[in-house]
């Protein structure tokens, strides 16, 4: 239960940072608040030749308006994006959804960026990333580029970085004032992973819907973008909504598995259920007109 | 394979140490600095019993290196005793509550208990019985413990 060595280092700025990661060629990995991989490295699940921490890189915290949303620096703990009142104002989901990270202590180190680079599929942050419509800037020696969060996730920890790009920033797009958050989980216990997560937001306007992001955790290799429900919800009335219906095609997109904790069936007998609750319980009464 | 030259004070103490990157906060605090009231339990974050102050955020130490905390300062189970032996409050609480049999976990829960009502401001009981969720114990059953949080909340007569 003690890592293997390697070398560390802590770099300040965004630079130092992206010439350590090619210097190592892909034989590094990246140290943000360490709530997963530390486990991982306890359990020898990951050995790196060369830990890159990046907790003295000023420039990767803090929460900032952009013009066309928000933008929220990686390495800014789970806890302080619970308490961000700009965050609570503009993109309420992403708040409920980090409440459910882990647990008080965890969230004190633990950060958004690292969650998203990391990829764990049935966790909170990644799913509710691309539910949001979020990017994210990946930064090299190579340069500057941008991934929008639906086509980052390949499978279960594998996502589209390359071993040398660093997450520098995550740009969430704005939201109506009055958009309504989706979110659900069940799991074993408070702070596990989920077993099963939903994940959302939706605006209504004059009691019908105009936009609709919605996605899943824990519900396959990666998390699952509901495209064809969002497709489906654009222009309804939500007083009319037939969630029965629309239970089925909220899950038709995801590939749930059997593990030993449940059944892929259980899965989605889970996922319609809390779908269905939880848009009679969050959309329907504050809009039924 | 790296080493690193550190400087932590523990409890008001200054502490300056050689130590392999890989070394964690836990095993630094309790093997190498001695402070053994750092209890190390599942050593991967699950357990909480390993729960320390660093900078006034209660973390998980086994999650932290000790490399990591160099320049902070760490409060351990060891630092919040008087020094005429009078009980911190939240170990007065757990004590008045019977809520510790074996007492593995009970330093980890004392640190969260401890950090989140050291503002001057009380918090919520549901905040506290939610913190402890972070915390593993096999003996009590809890309710010892949650009463002791109830007790210590900013609101007395709240029950959950």
């Amino acid at each position: 239960m003690k890592p293997a060595p390697f070398d560390y280092v802590a770099p300040d700025t965004i630079e130092d940072a992206c010439k350590h990661l090619t210097e190592a060629g892909g034989g590094a990995t990246v140290l943000a608040g360490g709530q997963t991989l530390m486990p991982l490295l306890a359990l020898r699940l990951s050995q790196p030749f060369i830990l890159v921490d990046i907790n003295r890189i000023a420039a990767l915290k803090g929460v900032s308006r952009t013009d066309g949303g928000t933008r929220v620096g990686p390495m800014t703990r789970q806890n302080e994006i619970i308490a961000n009142s700009t965050l609570a104002a503009a993109l309420p989901l992403l708040v409920t959804a980090t409440r459910h990270v882990g647990h008080w202590q965890t969230r004190n180190r633990g950060t958004i960026g690292g969650s998203i680079a990391l990829g764990e599929p049935a966790a909170e942050l990644p799913a509710t990333a691309i539910a949001l419509g979020a990017r994210v800037e990946a930064r090299s020696a190579r340069g500057t580029r941008e991934i929008a969060a639906a086509d980052l996730y390949i499978g279960p920890y594998s996502t589209a970085l390359q071993p040398d790009e660093l997450i520098t920033a995550i740009r969430f797009p704005e939201w109506p004032a009055g958009t309504l958050p989706l979110f659900r989980e069940v799991a074993q216990r408070p702070g596990d992973f989920a077993l099963v997560g939903l994940t959302g937001a939706v605006t209504v306007e004059d009691g019908r819907i105009s936009r609709a992001g919605i996605a899943w955790f824990g519900m396959g290799p990666t998390p699952v973008r509901a495209s064809q429900l969002e497709k489906a919800l654009l222009g309804q009335r939500v007083a009319g909504l037939d969630v029965q219906a629309l239970a089925e095609l909220a899950i038709a997109e995801t590939a749930p598995f059997d593990d030993h904790h449940a059944t892929a069936e259980y899965r989605r007998t889970v996922g319609r259920r809390i779908f269905a609750r939880t848009v009679s319980e969050q959309l329907q009464p504050r809009n039924a007109t | 394979m790296s080493q690193h030259n550190i400087q932590v004070t523990v409890n008001g103490r200054l502490h300056t140490a050689t130590v392999e990157g890989r070394l964690t906060l836990s095993d630094f605090l309790r093997v190498e600095a001695g402070y053994t009231g750092v209890h190390i339990g599942c050593e991967h974050g699950v357990c909480g019993a390993c729960t320390v102050i660093v900078d006034g955020q209660a973390v998980r130490s086994c999650l932290m290196l000790a490399v990591q905390a160099d320049g902070s300062s760490i409060t351990t189970v060891e630092g919040l005793t008087a020094p005429d032996g009078t009980l911190h409050p939240v170990q007065q609480a757990l004590r008045d509550e019977h809520a510790l049999q074996c007492g593995f976990c009970t330093p980890g829960v004392v640190m969260t208990l401890a950090a989140l009502t050291s503002g001057a401001s009380k918090p919520a009981a549901r905040t506290l019985l939610d913190a402890l969720s972070g915390h593993v114990c096999r003996c009590t059953g809890y309710q010892g413990i949650r009463r002791a949080a109830i007790k210590l909340a900013g609101e007395p007569g709240a029950k959950k």
